[in-house]
């Protein structure tokens, strides 16, 4: 049962959209139906991104957004018309030198198979960033002073880290890592 | 052992992985993630009915929407010849074995359409009823010849039921572990496509070369034209560890499209297609003396299996070695429903038949007055007890003595209930662990260049283990040369041949034959005349009639779980505080790559013990937890402190390295050190997992309150 | 997924118009359930009308000393915001409960009220569900209902309302601001959301075409103590197995304002009127709250694998009754 006639199908809706991937201005003709994480693995071959659930419930996608941490499965690539976009490819420095968190990651052996690791790791920038702005957690004392900057205790970190799934088990190993960057 | 990176013996030391850098930077690819020209993208088509056939399918308004290139069904999809695997025989007959079984495969020029695609494809069915609930009493029970590994379904020394009956102090009890999934973070995967009749895949596979014999089988080509690899792999846990349907229906795809086509499976079909551990059901009877020695040890579990396969858990084979009971049984029933298939999940047989055992031990203990550790020293065999071979080493006495040291057990309080703290009550637990020892042949070669450098290639799998890293060590510790001058190239069938990374046996095997062709290869510099030539000098290694030989000697890893945990008393939450794991698995072959190996186990543990476990869904026949919202896999907070320690073992029985497997042996036992220390905690005795909120609250409500009264 | 239009809207009114110019569209915040939802082909609107640079992302406090959030506020920042955090700590604290970072990143306020349950058969296309397909059963009450509803659920319906935030504005009074194409209008967040009956395709008392603009706090339940507690399968980023949200206020020794909330008990968040009223103007003692909470839970009609949750919320219950009692409970 082949298809012999595709191009007599209309082509579903699509717009063009601008967004800033890594800091590279990028124009693309969407399907609506394009997630962020498709965009990059698919369009840009920013495969660094991962699809482990594509529902928002594993973290393996996580990029940041206008400097937020955020699953990229779930957003609707053209909903980010004139969005700055980092991926885990965006993260190192000038001459390429390796995040600190990535070198972290390195050295503490903070991951086995890799694959949850770059959601790890964009999901470490942007909680740090987070706690830095005074966002609270659940294991946040609910006394601790509004608005002020939280201090990165080990349940912290794990508790702000949750949303990354990790099957291999490295957990402790990443909350060393991000405990080295802090 | 000679090797040396200054006075630091290369073997055992905590060398960086080699992939790492690739995989902090995104720059590691998957199977997923190989984007030939003019790929395109396959979904799957998910029975719905439970068991019988398909009567029809209508790709009509599937095939007419854009980008959509073709549907396969039954009907069309190309021939395959009979596979070894019958989960593999995919599209070939009308035949439903099992909700979620694929009926189609829809093909398209992106994700959005083949979706969209799956979505429209019209399945009719003629449905027929079904059985999905297992029991131990089922009548369609019965005891199959071999569990999976081999291993005979019944072994039986002496009279248990008599030594039974006429100990002094007995426990008869009945434990169940629901069905696990392994779950791994990367989805199975694989890209496929035909270059002038060669097959060329890239998959997400613990064994590329049984991958390649399934499809040469299938599609009925020698295995010369057919090339798979598996550069990185998002792990596997046992699911991975036999092809998937998704090699053969994205060769199937791409034969049929004349296109590069890649079958990534959405998280919610991997239940049903990908295996599971099977729920066991378990009767433990242990009858012992007063003084702790046990007399008779029964342990007999039912389990499940589909229609189309038996594969049968092998949960009472731990029972065979792990303790001196004279009269001694292990007995494995199966019955074959309406269900997926099961298969491998890290540590098959171990992994819930030691939770049961090392549960039903800590009851004997308490039973007793004696504590645990102890009972588990008095009952220390001399040799194994189902075989009567002699260990080639066995250091649990060992593992346990640590690990209550590192652990603080002296100190212990152990009446249940002892630690309160507000409106926690907090308990520890032990249990012991064991693995089997195993090795299969494999093949690899060595190569010296004229650089100064060396080249090792054999066809392992790096599924997060750390392959790469290790055997480099292996081939630099046997050419007695620096780690950093040593290359290495895994992962592809183009490599000499070598088996996969499953039952914990690849580095022994995969080491092996790197070993020996690199002391080879180091005997031929030793005596080549002039500088090494343009070409290269390469040394060769097949361990074929070594690695499987018969030993004399009963070869198995062990270990000692301790943890500590926190029970909410009003909820029923169940936390672990800390869990700590001592090992004696012969040499350790990098102590970095090994500890995460360890921790990773345990942590599966966890999940098995307190988060993990789905449910047969009797009226519609799958599981009905079937993503990663519902089924849980620890989450980060769920792990606080674990820690993995090692006796430093020599064993010379094993294989060059003198290693161990390391895999797996983290999990055994890890949930039943839990639940022992939920009962420290609670003083109840919880016999099904996981101990989720649910049970343990009712547990406790049963505990404050009489039944029947409302309340706590 | 299938195709879609897709309006980017620049004001409530364009987005209202929009709307109602589009037969089966729908409204894009955050998107963190609906595409979800699209992906599982459970939603399949034929245009999405993203509101998300609608001016809808401010938290103002208003003179009369209630607080107004806007829709498009991120679930993140709504929970860090000081004056949350200070005076409704139990919403601040249920929204830290639910999901995960990245979630609550890109989760609005106004989506959260809105998104749908994760009852697996309402999820699952293949089977029957009154919610998503009237008229074709209820799966789970033939199946897997551990995570059900004891309370007000219907023959036609056993789902549960997953928000965690919802049972915090429940508690809190709140309100919920809407515009549509009759204007705008506002609901008590209590009775935002709906009980199934025979009708459990209607999540809320939302009309057709009409938006969530914002969320009214008001200024009675301001600075009072509060709390929310979640009991779950694991430790983070699980939906709840029971949550309860609580105000609680005393003078001269007896309660004079309480607020009551249980989550994932019911269809909606149920607030516990009954147990409210049993509260006001007695002693806040450990017996007046066991008999109030009884008292609501009586109603309860567990369905068999989930009559845990019974216990389990009343247990709740007592436990942030007694953190918010002004001294121990006796």
């Amino acid at each position: 049962m082949d298809s012999h006639d595709t191009g007599a199908a209309p082509a579903p809706p699509h717009s063009e959209t601008t967004l800033r991937v890594n800091g590279e201005p990028r124009t693309l003709d969407l399907d609506h139906r394009r997630v962020l994480l498709d965009l990059l693995r698919e369009d840009l071959g920013l495969t660094g991104a991962k699809k482990g659930c594509d529902h928002g419930q594993c973290g393996a996608c996580t990029v940041l957004v206008d400097g937020r941490r955020v699953n990229s499965c779930l957003l609707l690539a053209v909903t980010l018309d004139g969005a700055e976009v980092t991926t885990v490819e965006g993260l190192a420095g000038h001459g390429g030198d390796p995040h600190p968190l990535q070198r972290a990651f390195l050295e503490r052996d903070a991951f086995q198979c890799g694959y949850c690791t770059p959601g790890q790791i964009c999901s470490a920038v942007g909680m740090l960033a987070e706690a830095a702005a005074g966002h609270p957690s659940h294991v946040t004392d609910p006394a601790a002073p509004s608005g002020e900057p939280v201090e990165l205790v080990r349940a912290e970190i794990r508790e702000r880290l949750s949303g990354n799934l990790c099957r291999c088990g490295a957990y402790p190993r990443i909350a060393d890592a991000v405990e080295d960057v802090i | 052992m000679t090797g040396t990176t200054g006075t630091e013996t290369v073997l055992g030391a905590p060398a960086e992985r080699r992939e790492g850098r690739e995989k902090v930077t995104g720059t590691a690819r998957y199977a997923a993630e190989y984007d030939g020209p003019a790929r395109a993208h396959a979904w799957p088509v998910p029975a719905t009915v439970a068991r019988g056939r398909v009567t029809a399918v209508d790709a009509g308004p599937a095939l007419a929407l854009p980008g959509v290139l073709a549907v396969l069904t039954h009907e069309n999809a190309p021939r395959l010849a009979e596979p070894d695997d019958p989960i593999l025989a995919v599209l070939q007959n009308p035949r439903v074995p099992h909700r979620g079984w694929f009926v189609a495969l829809v093909v398209a020029e992106s994700l959005e359409a083949a979706r969209e695609g799956a979505d429209a494809v019209r399945v009719a069915y003629e449905a027929e009823p079904h059985d999905v609930t297992l029991t131990a009493s089922h009548p369609d029970a019965y005891t199959p010849e071999n569990a999976n590994g081999g291993y005979p379904a019944v072994r039986e020394h002496g009279d248990p039921d008599a030594a039974f009956a006429a100990a002094e102090v007995r426990v008869d009890v009945e434990y169940r572990v629901p069905p696990l999934h392994n779950h791994p973070m990367e989805p199975h995967a694989s890209t496929a496509r035909w270059d002038e009749g060669h097959l060329v895949v890239r998959t997400s596979s613990q064994g590329t070369g049984p991958v390649r014999a399934a499809l040469a089988k299938v599609f009925e080509l020698p295995e010369e034209r057919i090339t798979v690899s598996a550069e990185h792999v998002g792990g596997g846990f046992g699911s991975k560890g036999t092809p998937r349907p998704d090699v053969v229906l994205a060769a199937m795809a791409a034969r049929h499209t004349g296109r590069t086509v890649t079958v990534a499976f959405p998280r919610r079909r991997l239940p049903a297609v990908v295996g599971h551990r099977a729920p066991t059901l378990h009767r433990l009877r242990l009858g012992a003396g007063r003084d702790g020695g046990l007399v008779s040890l029964s342990h007999e579990v039912t389990t499940h299996s589909s229609r189309i396969k038996e594969f049968v858990e092998q949960a009472a084979v731990p029972a065979r070695v792990m303790y001196a009971a004279p009269h001694l049984r292990s007995v494995h029933r199966v019955v074959r429903l309406d269900v997926p298939t099961p298969s491998w999940m890290r540590a098959p047989g171990e992994s819930p038949g030691m939770y049961a055992l090392e549960s039903a031990m800590d009851e004997l203990a308490a039973e007793l007055g004696v504590d645990p550790v102890e009972l588990r020293v008095r009952n220390e065999p001399a040799a194994d007890p189902d075989t009567g071979r002699p260990f080639s080493s066995r250091h649990l006495v060992e593992c346990l003595r640590e690990g209550a040291r590192r652990f603080g057990w002296a100190a212990r309080d152990p009446r249940p209930r002892s630690g309160a703290a507000g409106a926690l009550l907090i308990g520890t637990g032990v249990a012991a662990a064991t693995y089997p020892v195993m090795a299969a042949p494999s093949r690899a070669s060595a190569w010296a260049l004229p650089d100064g450098t060396f080249l090792v290639r054999v066809n392992a799998t790096d599924i997060g283990t750390g392959a790469r890293t290790v055997l480099a060590q292996v081939a630099a510790d046997a050419l007695g040369v620096p780690l950093d001058r040593v290359g290495i190239e895994v992962g592809s069938t183009e490599l000499p041949a070598a088996p996969l990374a499953g039952g914990s046996s690849g580095t022994a095997s995969w080491g092996w034959a790197v070993h020996e062709a690199c002391a080879r290869l180091a005997d031929r510099l030793t005596t080549l005349p002039g500088p090494v030539p343009e070409a290269g000098l390469g040394a060769h290694a097949d361990t074929a009639g070594q690695a499987d030989a018969e030993s004399r000697y009963s070869r198995h890893a062990f270990g000692a779980h301790f943890a500590e945990v926190a029970v909410d008393t009003v909820t029923g939450e169940v936390r672990v505080r800390r869990m700590l794991g001592v090992y004696a698995a012969g040499r350790i072959l990098n102590a970095r790559t090994a500890r995460s190996q360890f921790v990773g186990g345990m942590t599966m543990g966890l999940g098995m013990a307190l988060t993990e476990g789905s449910h047969l869904d009797p009226a519609f026949g799958d599981f009905a937890e079937s993503d990663l919202a519902s089924y849980h896999v620890p989450a980060h907070a769920d792990v606080t402190d674990i820690e993995a320690h090692w006796l430093q073992e020599d064993d010379p029985h094993l294989n060059p390295m003198g290693s161990k497997g390391i895999g797996e042996i983290g999990i055994v036992g890890s949930a039943a050190a839990i639940g022992n220390a939920v009962h420290h905690a609670t003083g109840i005795r919880f016999r099904e997992l996981p101990l989720t909120p649910d049970r343990v609250l009712t547990g406790l409500l049963a505990h404050e309150a009489p039944p029947g009264t409302f309340g706590g | 997924m299938k195709p879609f239009a897709y309006v980017r809207a620049g004001s409530v009114e364009e987005a209202t118009d929009a709307f109602a110019a589009r037969p089966g569209a729908r409204y894009l915040g955050g998107g963190t359930n609906l595409v979800d939802l699209m992906k599982l082909g459970v939603e399949t609107p034929a245009a999405l009308i993203d509101i998300t640079r609608l001016p809808l992302d401010a938290v103002e406090p208003l003179p009369d000393g209630s607080l107004r959030v806007g829709a498009l506020v991120r679930n993140s920042d709504l929970a860090a915001h000081p004056a949350v955090r200070d005076r409704y700590p139990a919403l601040s604290q249920a929204l830290l409960a639910g999901a995960s970072g990245q979630l609550r990143n890109a989760a609005t306020t106004g989506g959260n009220l809105l998104q749908r349950t994760r009852c697996p058969y309402f999820q699952d296309i293949s089977k029957p569900c009154n919610k998503r397909e009237p008229g074709t059963g209820c799966g789970a009450l033939r199946g897997v209902h551990r995570d059900h509803a004891v309370l007000g659920h219907s023959p036609h319906c056993v789902a549960t309302h997953p928000s965690d935030l919802a049972v915090a504005l429940a508690a809190l009074d709140a309100r919920v601001e809407l515009y549509g194409p009759e204007g705008g209008r506002s609901l008590s967040a209590a009775d935002f959301h709906r009980l199934p009956g025979t009708r459990p395709e209607q999540d809320t008392e939302i009309r057709p075409g009409e938006l969530i603009t914002g969320v009214l706090l008001p200024a009675a339940t301001a600075g009072l103590p509060s709390v929310y507690r979640k009991a779950r399968d694991r430790a983070s980023y699980a939906f709840a197995l029971a949550s309860v949200a609580a105000v609680l206020h005393c003078s001269d020794g007896v309660v004079d304002r309480v607020g009551l909330a249980f989550g994932a008990l019911a269809h909606r968040p149920w607030r516990a009127r009954r147990a409210e009223e049993a509260l006001l103007g007695v002693a806040p003692t450990a017996a007046a709250f066991e008999h109030a909470v009884d008292l609501e839970l009586a109603a309860a009609e567990p369905l068999g694998e989930n009559a845990y949750k019974v216990p389990l919320a009343r247990r709740l219950a007592l436990d942030v009754l007694g953190r918010l009692a002004p001294v121990s409970p006796i």
